[in-house]
């Protein structure tokens, strides 16, 4: 089985502040690391390729430090790695991510399964693997909690529904996108660190795709404009009140503006 | 080319000029200052940047598409088993606001089996007109039929935006479609407004909600946005004089899918303290065990649980893994509603990440105000009774 798990480089920490008066983002530590939420679709990967043979193959898309989360999944299990890096992928949203990443597996190769984490913590969208599945042409199925096995050609799942719990086949090629906790990730292994330092990553920049218009990339190609960022409003002060029975209808009130009365 | 050109002799500091990246994309290669592939296109260094130093250009002519010919917001309701997700008629009340300011239609699309009443439901709240895809086939989510009945509601109605609940079937829906038309889509919007030409202002939270980020689709149709359960208020029900259901047949296809549902299991609702929304929390306010069947009702009403302070639990009121503390449970709630509790540190340990706290007490000194937004000085005696009669009269 041959699969392929995407991954991406986030900052460090979603401790960001703005500046109120220069607008400006800070960030403490500005060092980036995995995608926590990665983690769980590495190891899913290594899993299914331990049990079922084949390989995994890591791909990210980003600067060329992201080199980083693709050296530590090979030190997770994974086998080949694949970086897509150019600067006309930047200031790509879901669409121009999405269909960025479809072309990036495409050059990769035939693959029966694609995985991805739930979401990132930077974009914190959840919406990229949906879109990726679209580019590839492919059935995805999100919040899987379980992988059951792989049989006569499809892959058998669980997902974690509201209220339900729904196992599901899906045949291959599929994309998948687990939940954080569906498995422990293994630490990175040292002796792994050693053994795949030197090992070659294959970079991909829009030249070597098989679309090479410049406009479905990066900015160019992102329907959506950020028109500005801004710190949340966390002026939420305190409100202290006295009395009897009518703090009873306030309260009422309260939860019913906070929309705790909204149950069916 | 859209791209950012960087002016170097109108910078002076280099160093100060890299700081204004958030995401650290602006790079020196050579004594060189240039944009590598991290840029977000936020253009933040344009605007905070020393003068002209950091220059937006776009000199790309790009068909632009004619707005006049989307009209209209589409919500796509959410149902299961024929029971509409309450997220929908959130989204009804604020595609009913969107469309009143630039005077279009609200429809609303429901894919599903038995879908009768649901669509009903809809022309209730607000929609001027309901699509059905009815079939059997669609009984359960799977990601192609119902990506190819949204398409086809789209092609047919053309709406400016569509508005999708940000649940498990909607994170998935919204996307798949919204790359079948190569078009925008903004995830988890918590403020939506629209412009006289039809343009969305869609404002989310990233970085876990550290930042807000304010987007727009200004060139591609329809936009796109999902908005969790819970951000908006539900609209008034009214009456559904007048308006039009649709039933449009299966699209040619629509129904192939990969995918198999082989089995649903109902989950118990949540069985663990901590996975409650909603808790009620008694102390040594209350004075008879009996008088805890008034805070379960509460509980009760609010969807929640009954928890208790370790007083509580050390006479057996509340069973151990209802106790919330240091040597109890630790909580973080959407709403926490305590009662006739003091607020002992070991207490408030427990529970002081709750996303909205009240605090019931008589006592204004008690330490369980310093973390309540909402602190409510008086007698739970009083103020809970109360409570309850109201939120009956609105329950049923």
């Amino acid at each position: 089985m041959n699969i392929v798990v995407c991954i991406k480089q986030v900052p460090g920490t979603t401790r960001v502040e703005i500046d109120e008066k220069t607008g400006v983002l800070k960030r403490d530590g500005v060092e980036s690391k995995l995608n926590p939420y990665d983690l769980f679709a590495l190891e899913c990967g290594v899993r299914l390729k331990q049990q079922y043979g084949g390989s995994v193959t890591a791909i990210t898309m980003g600067p060329p430090q992201c080199e980083n989360a693709i050296r530590e999944a090979f030190m997770m299990g994974v086998d080949a790695g694949a970086i897509l890096s150019d600067r006309r992928f930047g200031g790509a949203d879901v669409l121009a991510t999405s269909r960025t990443i479809a072309q990036g597996i495409r050059k990769l190769g035939p693959f029966d399964l694609v995985i991805c984490g739930k979401q990132t913590t930077d974009g914190d969208t959840a919406q990229v693997g949906a879109e990726l599945a679209e580019f590839l042409g492919i059935p995805h199925v999100a919040n899987i909690c379980r992988i059951i096995e792989m049989r006569d050609g499809a892959m058998i799942l669980e997902r974690d529904m509201p209220g339900a719990i729904v196992t599901e086949s899906v045949r291959i090629p599929c994309l998948i996108a687990v939940d954080k906790d569906i498995c422990q990730p293994r630490l990175p292994s040292y002796k792994l660190k050693k053994a795949t330092a030197k090992r070659e990553i294959r970079w991909l920049s829009l030249d070597d795709l098989d679309d090479r218009d410049p406009l479905h990339y990066g900015l160019n190609g992102s329907p959506t404009q950020v028109k500005r960022i801004f710190p949340p409003d966390h002026s939420r002060e305190q409100v202290v009140l006295r009395g009897g029975a009518e703090l009873g209808d306030r309260l009422f009130d309260e939860l019913r503006d906070k929309k705790f009365l909204q149950e069916f | 080319m859209a791209e950012i050109i960087i002016h170097p002799e109108k910078i002076s500091d280099f160093a100060a000029a890299r700081a204004l990246c958030p995401f650290g994309a602006i790079g020196e290669k050579n004594g060189v200052l240039e944009i590598t592939a991290a840029c977000r296109g936020c253009r933040l260094c344009v605007k905070k940047g020393p003068a002209g130093a950091f220059e937006f250009v776009d000199d790309t002519p790009r068909p632009e598409i004619d707005k006049s010919r989307w009209r209209g917001i589409a919500v796509v309701a959410e149902a299961f088993g024929g029971k509409l997700h309450p997220v929908t008629l959130e989204l009804l009340g604020k595609a009913r606001e969107l469309a009143a300011s630039i005077r279009q239609q609200v429809t609303a699309v429901v894919i599903g089996y038995r879908m009768e009443e649901a669509a009903a439901t809809l022309a209730e709240y607000g929609a001027d007109r309901v699509v059905v895809y009815d079939d059997p086939a669609l009984e359960f989510f799977r990601i192609e039929p119902y990506t190819a009945m949204l398409e086809d509601f789209i092609r047919r109605e053309q709406p400016a935006a569509v508005l999708v609940g940000g649940t498990p079937a909607g994170r998935s829906l919204a996307p798949r479609c919204a790359a079948r038309f190569r078009t925008g889509l903004t995830a988890d919007c918590t403020v939506l407004g629209i412009q006289p030409n039809t343009d969305l202002d869609q404002i989310r939270p990233a970085y876990g909600g550290n930042i807000m980020a304010h987007i727009n689709t200004p060139r591609n149709r329809p936009q796109f946005a999902t908005v969790r359960y819970k951000i908006f208020p539900i609209p008034p029900r009214g009456r559904n004089a007048g308006v039009e259901i649709v039933r449009p047949p299966i699209p040619a296809g629509g129904l192939a899918s990969k995918i198999e549902v082989l089995k649903v299991v109902e989950k118990p609702p949540a069985a663990m303290l901590e996975d409650a929304e909603v808790i009620v929390a008694a102390g040594r306010g209350v004075q008879k065990k009996e008088d805890l069947a008034m805070l379960r009702e509460l509980a009760d009403l609010l969807g929640g649980k009954l928890a208790g302070s370790r007083p509580l639990a050390e006479a057996g009121w509340v069973s151990q893994t209802h106790q919330i503390g240091l040597s109890g449970r630790t909580v973080k709630p959407r709403l926490i509603i305590t009662c006739g509790i003091s607020g002992a540190i070991q207490f408030v340990a427990g529970m002081k990440n709750s996303d909205y706290v009240v605090a019931i007490n008589r006592d204004a000194d008690a330490p369980i105000f310093k973390v309540a937004h909402l602190a409510l000085v008086g007698d739970l005696y009083a103020i809970v009774p109360r409570l309850l009669e109201r939120i009956r009269e609105v329950k049923p």
